[in-house]
Order: structure tokens, then sequence, then C-alpha cells
């Protein structure tokens, strides 16, 4: 019995020597930057503690002009932050409607055409982001591709870039896979047999999907749903090139305060939108647990 | 037994991926039997349950549930309902919603709901684990939710895909009386696939065996024991010595050149024929009194049998005796009449029952690829 203890507590000794790797690496480049956003956001060029950048995130005001001439004053950050919060849900939504089904054909799929359709899912992960958000830049443009294609059927043209629907298609795009490839790889674990006794019990094809695929593919909803919301939220570049940068997003904000320096105000931005990011995913973690773990 | 048919298959075939699995099945199941479908793997068993279930479509043939024919029903709407291997239970609902999932699908009032749910409960003996987790519970415990889950709606017929394949031994005794009893008392048929050939004998009304997508026999188990239709069915079902034999004349055969007198007729003369011969029917006689002279080649001690391998002129048989007899001691075999066996002879003849190769790994073998027929 000692024996084999001792032998036990050496390979839990071995088998932490083995996290030390990825524990240092964890703590450099994930930890370290995290400590200094924060203690970026809560000082002041001199580095003495204070609370007027995040203070200033909810405070600054922009006089804005509306459509009949008058000016409105409005808190900049908040409606930026709003706005990408839209155009973030926007995308998460409509990623979900069509991962979703797409996600379970492809997991009902033979076990070659599921490994085919991944790897295509995959490929487009594998070019940089900046190139795909320039392609879909020439397919939308005017006299871009998608006109062109309109054009041979004799389909008027329609004007897409520089809209909210332009960067919603490039947000969708560019996050796609990221809902696809964690609900996909639930339904994929799921046990046919659990589908089949559903209709054994009376299910037709709604039911069991709704009564027993659903519940059973929550947790990979509510991975997939946070994997695309939270870079969504943070993305900068695709409304600038295909919003033509008429919807300044928060990510837009971060990146442009770092350009012009402003590392303190730039830091509190990232900060607020971090805590805000994890209130919401705790909140959604617990739902899904509540859901799947049902005692 | 009431003598309604409940099912029929008639000219049942399925192939899959050009191997066929089903080869022109007749099958007529009648109400309230607790009927066996018992074969190695890959006789078409859980293929047959599954088209009977919904699951899989007949590629040839019609299956007619009480005088209807269900071919193109799809599984919920057929009054059928199945226990699947490994129990299938759903993993995010608890014990009690498990049990009421298709009552709620039907929208069964809560109170009738709550009162069918408990009725069930007590039958498989878990009130009181309503809240509990599935995943909580023992193979044991899972299999009654499986049972209760499958019996709430009331089906005509009730099919039980191995469902006592993951339990330990112990278990698996207490189920099998438990479900002869469930059974009894619900009067539900029960269709149950099994390769385990003592759980089809100790709980069946009635025993079809299969093997390569046909059905070699059906009858009670007294008759698949005692009457086995061809060496195939004979091995299969408990252990026997089937050895080649002349049949002289109506009650008269010949095998291991000697005549015997046995008890079976209406075969032609000079016929060949598979002998059957169980192993607890053969007594051990002294050598000069014996019919058969052989040697002792190998004892195994069973606890309340020896299983001793006698080598009769280089054909192995294999004997069950509470005498204690010792290796390389000469024996003789006395056989009464009642205990030989006369069959036609098959495609089986000369494929089983020489003991010369015994072991038990083979047969476990066979048992382990179960999973080929899906």
């Amino acid at each position: 019995m000692k024996r084999s203890n001792s032998i036990f507590k050496k390979d839990r000794f071995v088998k932490r020597l083995t996290l030390i790797p990825y524990s240092s690496w964890a703590f450099l480049f994930i930890v370290v930057p995290l400590l200094f956003v924060a203690y970026y956001a809560f000082t002041d060029s001199d580095f003495n503690f204070t609370l007027d950048n995040v203070g200033r995130f909810f405070n600054a005001t922009t006089s804005i002009l509306n459509p009949d001439g008058t000016y409105k004053e409005v808190h900049t950050y908040l409606v930026i932050f709003w706005r990408s919060l839209k155009l973030a849900l926007i995308s998460t939504f409509i990623c979900l409607l069509l991962g979703y089904p797409f996600a379970y054909i492809i997991s009902r799929a033979s076990a070659k055409t599921q490994k085919i359709i991944v790897t295509l899912i995959m490929i487009p992960m594998w070019m940089n982001f900046l190139i795909r958000t320039y392609a879909w830049m020439t397919i939308l443009q005017d006299a871009g591709i998608l006109n062109g294609i309109l054009d041979f059927f004799g389909i008027s043209p329609v004007h897409i870039i520089g809209t909210e629907a332009a960067v919603v298609i490039g947000m969708v795009y560019d996050y796609f896979p990221y809902m696809i490839l964690p609900i996909y790889s639930i339904m994929a674990k799921m046990d046919n047999r659990l589908i089949e006794a559903a209709k054994d019990l009376g299910c037709n094809g709604a039911g069991v999907l709704r009564r027993v695929i659903w519940p059973l593919s929550l947790p990979g909803v509510i991975s997939g749903i946070t994997m695309v919301l939270i870079p969504s939220i943070s993305t900068f570049y695709i409304s600038q090139k295909l919003g033509y940068g008429k919807f300044y997003l928060i990510g837009d904000a971060i990146e442009a305060q770092y350009s012009a320096n402003n590392l303190h105000f730039a830091a509190a931005i990232a900060f607020v939108l971090m805590v805000i990011l994890l209130v919401a995913m705790v909140f959604m973690q617990n739902y899904a647990n509540k859901k799947t773990l049902v005692a | 037994m009431g003598m309604k048919k409940i099912i029929e298959l008639k000219g049942v075939s399925k192939s899959f991926d050009g191997e066929v699995v089903l080869d022109n099945i007749d099958l007529d199941i009648y109400d309230n039997e607790f009927l066996t479908l018992l074969g190695p793997s890959g006789c078409g068993k859980t293929t047959t349950l599954r088209i009977i279930g919904g699951f899989e479509s007949a590629d040839k043939g019609d299956v007619i549930f009480m005088g209807e024919n269900i071919n193109d029903l799809p599984p919920y709407k057929r009054n059928i309902n199945t226990v699947f291997q490994r129990y299938a239970l759903f993993p995010h609902l608890n014990v009690y919603e498990n049990i009421a999932f298709p009552l709620r699908e039907k929208k069964v009032k809560k109170a009738e709901i709550d009162e069918k749910v408990t009725e069930m409960l007590k039958l498989v003996a878990l009130t009181g684990f309503e809240h509990r987790s599935v995943t909580s519970l023992s193979g044991g415990q899972q299999q009654r939710v499986a049972i209760a889950r499958a019996l709430v709606s009331n089906p005509k017929v009730l099919l039980l895909d191995e469902p006592l394949a993951a339990l330990d031994l112990k278990l698996r005794k207490d189920m099998q009386q438990e479900l002869k009893k469930i059974q009894k008392a619900t009067g539900i048929t029960f269709i149950f696939v099994t390769h385990d050939q003592e759980e089809a004998l100790s709980m069946s009304d009635t025993v079809v065996v299969m093997a390569e997508g046909r059905i070699q026999q059906i009858g009670t188990p007294i008759d698949i024991y005692n009457e086995p239709e061809n060496a195939f069915v004979a091995d299969f079902i408990g252990e026997s010595n089937i050895v080649d034999g002349i049949m002289l004349e109506d009650k008269k055969v010949s095998f291991s050149s000697h005549v015997f007198d046995c008890v079976d007729y209406g075969f032609k003369k000079k016929e060949p024929v598979d002998v059957v011969v169980r192993p607890e029917d053969v007594d051990i006689v002294p050598e000069e009194k014996g019919m058969l002279k052989g040697v002792v080649t190998s004892v195994t001690f069973l606890g309340v049998h020896y299983e001793i391998i006698v080598d009769i002129n280089g054909f192995k048989w294999m004997i069950q005796t509470t005498d204690f007899v010792d290796v390389d001691e000469h024996i003789g075999l006395y056989i009464e009449p009642d205990a030989i066996h006369i069959m036609h002879k098959s495609q089986y003849s000369g494929m089983f029952g020489d003991y010369s190769s015994f072991s038990n790994e083979l047969e476990e073998l066979s048992d382990a690829e179960m999973e080929l027929d899906e």
C-alpha cells in the first residue's frame, strides 16, 4: 500500500513537471499581458493610480449631426460599444441559424464525407484574415464580383459595400467555422441510439430535435456562441474595410487609441470590454450547466 | 399463450453493402408470448428486431402487425417499443423524466403521468429514484429505467436487444427472472434477442435459432434442446457430440462401428445421418461392458460434475459425469436408445460436435464481435 502510494506521488510529480513548459508559456504570454492591460488601464502617463481612463469610457461625449440638422450629445464609447454588440449579436445569430442545421447534417453523414466537409470548413481558416477580408471587398464592391454575377443574370446591381450588411457578411464569413465546429463535435459524439430511442418512444423528426438533439447539443451551442460573439464584438479591420470605416466599432476604437500612442486609455477600453465579456460568459456557462445537468 | 398472431414476417430479406444479412425470413409471433431470437453474432437477429421496430426497412418481404402491413410505418407510429442495447437513456433527463418521455410526447395530463410513472417505478422496483440522474445509476438500475420507459405507454410488443449483455452474471440471472415476471404481469409480447443459449432456454416460450441470416429452428426450449433440427442447432444449444451415422432401418442406427437401438424413425434405408448424443446422457461403464470403448484424454472438474474428453477411434467425445475417472483410463460407454437423436444431413454436417480442438476460448471469441449486425 505504502509502496503504491509513493509511486502515485512520484507519478503526480512527473505529471506536474511536464506541465511546466505550458504553465510558464501561459503565464508569460497570457497572464502577464493581462496584468499589464489592467495596470495601464488604472494608471496615468506617470503611472500613478487613476480611474480617469475607465471613467472616460463611460463619460466621454461627442456631438453628432442629426438628419434634421440639429446636433445631439451622445456617450461616445457607449454608442460604439452598443453598435459593436448589435453587429456581433446579429452575426452570431446568423452563424447559429446557418451553422446548427449544417453541423447536424455533417454529423449524420458518412465518416468520409464528414472528414471532407470539416476540412473544407477549416481550409479558409489557414489563410490570413486580412486577405480574406480583402477578398470580400472585391466581391462586394459596387463594380465587384457579386454585381458582375447579378448583371450576368440581368439582375440590377446591389449596393452592399460600406453598409452594416457588408460588415455582418464579413463577420459571419470569418467566424462561421467557430460556430460549426463545437456544435458538430458534440453532435458527432451523440449516440445514435438516443435518437432511435426518441423515435421509438413516439417522437417524430421535430420532436427528436426539440426534446433530444437540441438539449444535448446545448453545450456545443453555448461554446459556439461564445467563440463567435466574443471575437466579433472586438473585431476591427472588418468594419474599416467592408464598412468603409463608417461603422466605428469598439475594436477600431482600441486600435485607434493604440495607434495614437494613447496606451492607457486603449488599455482601459480593452479592460472594460474584457470585464463585460467575462461576466456574459460566466452567465452563459451557468445557463448551459443548468440546462444540461438537471439532476 | 393466446394463439392470436400479433406479428408476421413474410419472406423478409435484407442486405447491407451487398452482404446478405437476412435471407427470406418467415416468422409468426403470437400475442402474449416470450419469444427469443437466438444465434451467434452476425446471424441477423438484431436486424430482424430492428426491422420489426422500424429502424431498418426490409429489402424484400412484408412485416404484418395485427393484420396490417407496417412496412412503411415509421417507428414513432408503431405500437412497439424497444429496450436498447446499453439502454440509450436520455442523459439530460432524470429517472422520472426518462420514464415520462413518451407520455409527454402524447400530451398526457400531469396527474396521469404521475400515476403511470409511479406505477412503472414500482413495477421495476425503483420507487424513490424519481429525481436521480440516470448517469448516477448502476447498470442494473439503468436497465430497469429503460424497461419502465419502454413499458409506460403500454405497447403491444416489447423488443429487447441483448438487454442483459452488459450486466455481470449474478445480476443477469436476477434480471432474467424479473423480465420473465414483468412479461407475465403485463401480458405484453416480448421479443428478446440474445446470443446466450442458457438465457434463451430459461426465459422463453418460443426460441427461434438463427444462423447466417436464416431461421434454423423454431420451437419450445425443450423441443430445441431435445430435438435439434441440424448440427448447427445441436451444437449451439448446449454441448453435443455429433457423429456420422447410417440409419439402417426405423429405430436402428449405426455409428462408431456399433449398431444402436434408438427411437427415431421415418428415415430412408441406409440414409447417412448426423447423430447427436448429449454429454450428460452417456453412462460410463467398465470397458468390457461398453457399447463403445475409448481412452480418457482429459478430465476437468466443474463443481457439480466432471467434464471428460474420451477418444473413441480418433473421434473425441465429451461426457459429463459425476463418477471420477483418470486420464489414460480405458472406459466403456453405454448409451440408452432415447439418448440418441437422429438428424438429417445439412450444410452444417461435419462442422460441429467433435471435441478434439475444444476450448472455451473459441466460444468466447465468437461472442466478442456482437456489434456485427449493425
